[in-house]
């Protein structure tokens, strides 16, 4: 196999280009977001961290039981009052305005989400925030034209939902929760994740800047116990959750028995998978985006490298000469490729379950990359000599770290592919395209790139096969979720 | 002297033969005057298992025909039971004390809902996939597929409700374990054998006759059955506690109806999208 130069890099420095974070404003506290007004909660408060640096920046409400009821009676309230009676077409009209306030402070809140998540700016700015802006801006046209959606002629909202989101991709998984429910009719409660609360209390000030009436969206922060209490609210009509496969289980074990509708967005293992006839630099750019795209931190991310055996070598070749030419560090600066992990308990699972890949036997390599001093950092890493019974094959890592198998045939790959209790998305890399179709048939995933990897839409559903969860976001499906029709 | 009955043994119907039940136990199922109707095979965990096993075997080659197929061999099953109508007739006076009109009814209705969803083998993907406009040039859509093994609570209705909660699961491609009405199991082995004349594969639906309070825990957590159908659960406790179980691999859960089922009222397309998947394509558009 060629070496691979040290430091590929070395051929092209960049200067430091940071993203000015003079665009934010945050503020050393934040209270709860409840029928339409910061309030302070009832429990203690914790402190959101820039993952980059450590430094702490805000102090945030943690709301407890009597917040969270508070919250669902404001909602209860907005629904039956206000937003569940309004005409679509009004509901409509602000859901148009929010979409144009996020693109408005598109900057604002690409700033901050980088500053509170440590995903690299490019990211946030050219991804994150402008497929929120999209998300409402699509769900938007739907408030009036619900009987159009093939759910009766007159479907009707659920109620009062209940949404507990992830840290991975904070206002975009807001934006996918908050803007169909809205658009069907319902109200929201809303919990951040506890690492990355801040653009959804932003979100909260863009709410009243559009003067949303109060109660239609709460915002509740806080951990585990103020997601329990949502999920265990007896006038919540709707829970959505995304997040891991185990809290994702105990909601619905916690729902169990009751009438509420749940919509799981779970785990992931994908395949991303790479035949012989594949257009190979193409298919290492898909390898890379695949994996590394927000620090691997992706539900349907293509954390299994399926390559077919005869082009093995030439792939991890490329493959490891275009790793070195990937910029970690500074969330902010525009050059940057992979920023800071989330959490330091979230680097902590990284580092073990790759410990653990090297204690099974895989080959661990990333390439030379000075990581900052403070902060949460981990290289861009890749493995070889995996097996399917090797933990780092079967366990979502949910960091930039990729698992390599090898396979000789279609149905070898497909065996392999679906060889998993998740079944999110995949991703298969072929010039031919009864080949494509046939792959795509077998997979037993949600979504399949073929020839891309981790697109994103507002009309296209996104969610999961088996364990991967239930329900669909994004599109038509996503829009049902959230209402009572006659199917 | 009058000659004597032949009188059936009715067994389980398991990847398309009919078994004893592994556990060599049987119930007596009484017609509606309390008389000996025959001794039904009382199914157990294993007998539940090794109908799993069938469904799954199964499940590849059912839901990789053709729509089209499949709605044939569906509306098979139908031509099949009409042709022995007079036998279900039988049966559901016997088993239900039913008067021979309310029975006609519940029979025809049974063949026609068989008839209904055998058409919608081939309309249910047009009904709810789409060709998605993303912004950017990819082709995308999203187009449902079968979830899996579905296992089946199937309500007390011996004939139209077993077949109103079975046909919408295989006509969308999908296998499944049924377990059957307890006080009215004959009509659904019976059903079996409709089904094992009718080109439908062994395997696609496998039928269970015993309790369901017995079995129903075993396949609701079974890591190897995607979804439940609890329509014939009437105890909200066992409800709940099934619905906890199907959370360990996440199965896909159609809970017990709020109030009872009208089963002579045409359905809405949900028993078919209880069972279905979205899958979302993407591809780049390029020269």
């Amino acid at each position: 196999m060629v070496k691979v130069p040290e430091k590929a890099t070395a051929f092209f420095e960049y200067a430091p280009a940071p993203e000015s974070r003079s665009i934010v404003d945050i503020k050393a506290s934040y209270g709860l977001f409840i029928d339409g007004e910061f309030v302070d909660g009832h429990g203690k408060s914790f402190k959101t961290i820039n993952p980059a640096t450590e430094e702490v920046l805000a102090e945030v409400a943690e709301a407890d039981e009597s917040d969270v009821d508070l919250a669902v009676k404001a909602a209860r309230r907005a629904y039956t009052r206000v937003w569940g009676r309004m005409p679509g077409s009004e509901r409509a009209k602000y859901l148009f305005r929010i979409a144009r306030i996020i693109q408005e402070r598109g900057r604002e809140l690409a700033v901050l989400e980088s500053i509170d998540n440590g995903k690299p700016i490019k990211e946030s700015r050219d991804v994150d925030i402008p497929v929120v802006a999209a998300h409402f801006f699509y769900y938007a046209g739907w408030a009036d034209k619900l009987e159009h959606a093939g759910l009766g002629t007159d479907p009707r909202p659920l109620g009062v939902a209940g949404q507990i989101i992830p840290w991975n991709f904070p206002l975009l998984m807001l934006a996918w929760k908050i803007a169909p429910a809205l658009a069907a009719g319902n109200t929201v409660v809303l919990k951040p994740a506890e690492t990355t609360p801040l653009t959804a209390l932003l979100f909260a000030e863009i709410c009243q800047q559009a003067d949303l009436p109060p109660g239609v969206v709460n915002i509740v922060t806080g951990a585990g116990s103020t997601g329990q209490a949502i999920v265990a609210h007896p006038d919540v009509d709707k829970v959505a959750f995304t997040g891991s496969t185990d809290v994702g289980k105990a909601i619905a074990r916690a729902t169990a028995g009751t009438r509420k509708k749940v919509t799981l967005e779970l785990g992931g293992k994908a395949a991303n998978i790479v035949f012989d006839d594949a257009p190979i630099d193409q298919a290492v750019e898909g390898i890379v985006n695949g994996i590394f795209f927000n620090q691997g931190h992706v539900c349907c991310a293509g954390s299994r490298l399926l390559v077919q055996e005869s082009i093995a070598d030439e792939v991890m070749e490329r493959l490891k000469r275009r790793m070195s030419t990937l910029r970690v560090g500074d969330p902010l600066d525009k050059n940057t490729d992979i920023g800071a992990i989330n959490s330091a308990e979230q680097l902590a699972k990284i580092r073990e379950l790759s410990d653990i890949g090297e204690s099974e036997g895989g080959e661990r390599w990333s390439p030379a990359c000075d990581l900052p001093k403070n902060g949460f950092w981990f290289p861009p890493t890749v493995f070889t000599g995996v097996t399917q019974a090797h933990r780092i094959a079967r366990e979502e890592i949910f960091g930039p770290v990729l698992s390599t198998l090898t396979f000789r045939t279609p149905a070898e790959a497909v065996e392999k592919a679906n060889n998993t209790p998740f079944g999110l998305s995949a991703g298969v890399w072929t010039d031919k395209g009864s080949r494509i179709l046939w792959m795509a048939n077998q997979l037993r995933a949600g979504v399949v790139w073929a020839n891309t990897f981790n697109k994103f839409d507002p009309t296209s559903p996104f969610g999961g096969y088996k364990e991967s969860g239930y329900g669909r976001e994004g599109g038509l499906p996503g829009l049902a979720a959230y209402l009572k029709g006659i199917h | 002297m009058a000659r004597i009955d032949v009188k059936k043994t009715y067994k389980l119907y398991i990847g398309g033969e009919f078994p004893r039940s592994e556990s060599g136990r049987t119930y007596v199922v009484n017609d509606a005057q309390g008389n000996l109707l025959a001794n039904a095979a009382q199914a157990s965990r294993k007998d539940a298992r090794d109908a799993v096993v069938a469904a799954r075997k199964a499940f590849g080659g059912w839901s990789s025909r053709t729509a089209y197929n499949r709605g044939q061999v569906v509306y098979r099953i139908a031509e099949v039971l009409e042709g022995r109508r007079d036998q279900f007739v039988a049966e559901l006076r016997a088993s239900e004390g039913v008067t021979a009109a309310k029975a006609n009814t519940f029979v025809d209705a049974a063949i026609d809902r068989l008839v209904w969803y055998a058409g919608w083998a081939d309309k249910i993907t047009q009904v709810v996939s789409s060709a998605n406009p993303v912004a950017g040039p990819f082709f995308n859509i999203s187009a449902p597929e079968p979830t899996g093994v579905v296992a089946v609570v199937a309500p007390s209705g011996p004939l139209l409700g077993l077949v109103s909660v079975v046909a919408p699961a295989i006509v969308t491609g999908n296998t499944c374990v049924v377990i059957a009405s307890e006080a009215h199991p004959l009509t659904a082995i019976t059903l079996g054998e409709v089904m094992a004349t009718s080109d439908l594969p062994g395997g696609v639906v496998n039928l269970l006759t015993g309790s369901a309070a017995e079995i129903a825990p075993w396949l609701a957590s079974h890591m190897d059955v995607n979804g439940i159908d609890l329509t014939g659960v009437t105890d909200p406790d066992l409800a709940t506690s099934l619905e906890v179980a199907a959370a360990d691999n996440l199965k896909r859960v159609r809970r017990a109806p709020e109030a009872p089922v009208d089963w002579l009222a045409t359905p809405g397309i949900d028993r078919l999208t209880d069972w279905l998947e979205t899958k979302t394509v993407w591809h780049p558009i390029g020269v």
